[in-house]
């Protein structure tokens, strides 16, 4: 009796542990991606906009891990993670999967020929960045809700 | 019959006339709409104002994009509380379009929501907005748009259930919630504030997602532009007041650049329903972006409408 107790005691324990694992949640692990995402869009927006200089080997190492982010997207969408952790992945994610892997193959492409393009000045990066982010909106119009 | 019946009665009809009366359309006043009629429009200027207006992402077919957003041959579908609209053709189509229509008719229906035949349109068509337009404007938007091709669609009719199906009803609609007024008093009379709340207010239509309603569909006027629940479905439009958690946070420099670009100060893009408003706002002179943005950054602060 009193090892059964502990053994409920254990296993409600570490139910009431798992939200601080909450860094392995796909609606995290997701989020995250999209932040980076954000960051490296940042290091090239800033060059393409001439509010810092161009500099090839860190549009280089953005252009690469943008490349990174969008191929390992897609993975962190399962069924089960509708909601929570302020997902704001929208219904359509799940009822249209088909849609939606399209859409994130049509990042992963864009992404990489951005990347192999390798553009060594700026002319050449804001060739490249045009049809890199031509479809954020795109994607965003219909797979994601705002919360807030 | 007893007297009390008579007084009844006469009460009930005097109250059907004074409904009857208060729910008539009301067209723009004669001399405006001759004022109108004796300009000359620019179908050039027309342009910009058409991208202003946002005319596209209800009239266009849907899913239109390119040179498609101005073939205006309407489809697009908008869900609300009160049933589904269908945006209909606006093209200079005589028999399904416009192309019939005198620059008077036009302007009756953007300043006023009365069709030619003397009907009211539904809100849904943002005239409670675009009634704040210039005259020089809804003469160059005419202009521009009897330059576009025409097309031969057929206009849907609205999904509409009862009472909301009886277009007379507008009347009472209007009679409580149409107003050509400004939606906030501004501290100054910085051009560039004027210019952003004539676009904000007028053409731009911001506040018919924007800003929440009653439960007749009204604007709640005390939370201008402070975001409401998303009509069509899951989610919220944000919040645009200095305040709100939404783009509080953002410089004005970051507004404008976000309605060019459709990236957020984070390098986060536009999405939802604003992807088609920012894409409209691209096509404007960055001093209009810039003048929406210094707009936006003076209203008064309200807590985020949808809670």
């Amino acid at each position: 009796m009193i090892i059964r107790t502990l053994i409920a005691a254990t296993l409600i324990g570490a139910a009431g542990l798992a939200p601080a694992l909450a860094a392995d949640e796909p609606q995290v692990v997701r989020q995250d991606l999209m932040k980076k995402n954000g960051k490296d869009l940042g290091v090239l927006v800033k060059m393409v906009k001439g509010e810092a200089p161009f500099d090839a080997a860190q549009a280089q190492a953005a252009l690469t891990e943008i490349h990174g982010v969008a191929s390992e997207f897609g993975a962190y969408f399962p069924e089960g993670s509708e909601t929570g952790f302020d997902t704001e992945a929208a219904p359509a994610i799940w009822s249209d999967r088909a849609g939606f892997d399209k859409a994130v193959a049509q990042f992963e492409a864009d992404a990489k020929t951005a990347m192999d393009a390798a553009p060594a000045d700026l002319d050449a990066l804001k060739a490249v960045f045009g049809p890199l982010t031509k479809n954020c909106g795109a994607c965003h119009e219909t797979y994601r809700l705002k919360n807030s | 019959m007893s007297r009390l019946a008579i007084g009844l009665g006469v009460a009930a009809v005097a109250a059907a006339a004074t409904a009857f009366v208060l729910t008539m359309p009301k067209p723009v006043q004669s001399a405006r709409l001759e004022t109108i009629s004796g300009l000359e429009g620019d179908p050039v200027a027309g342009e910009a104002v058409f991208w202003a207006g946002g005319c596209a992402s209800c009239h266009a077919a849907p899913g239109a994009e390119g040179d498609a957003l101005k073939v205006l041959s309407g489809g697009v579908r908008l869900k609300s509380d009160f049933g589904t609209f269908i945006g209909p053709n606006i093209s200079p189509d005589p028999e399904h379009g416009i192309g019939g229509w005198s620059v008077a008719d036009f302007a009756n229906a953007m300043l006023a929501g009365v069709s030619p035949d003397g009907g009211h349109y539904y809100p849904a068509f943002p005239y409670g907005s675009y009634a704040r337009m210039s005259d020089k404007d809804i003469a160059d938007l005419f202009a521009f748009l009897k330059t576009l091709p025409a097309s031969a669609t057929a206009s849907l009719p609205h999904e509409l259930g009862f009472p909301f199906n009886i277009r007379r009803t507008l009347g009472g609609w209007k009679l409580l919630f149409f107003s050509d007024q400004p939606r906030v008093a501004l501290a100054s009379d910085d051009p560039a504030l004027v210019r952003g709340q004539y676009l904000v207010e007028g053409p731009g239509h911001c506040g018919e997602c924007h800003t929440p309603r009653n439960a007749l569909g009204g604007f709640k006027t005390d939370a201008w532009l402070a975001g409401a629940k998303n009509p069509e479905g899951e989610g919220v439009i944000p919040n645009l007041t200095p305040g709100g958690k939404s783009i509080g946070s953002w410089s004005a420099a970051d507004i404008a650049y976000y309605l060019e670009s459709g990236f957020t100060p984070d390098f986060d893009s536009v999405g939802g329903s604003m992807v088609d408003v920012q894409k409209n706002m691209a096509h404007l002179p960055g001093s209009d972006r810039e003048a929406i943005a210094a707009y936006l950054k003076a209203l008064p602060d309200r807590p985020d409408g949808w809670k």
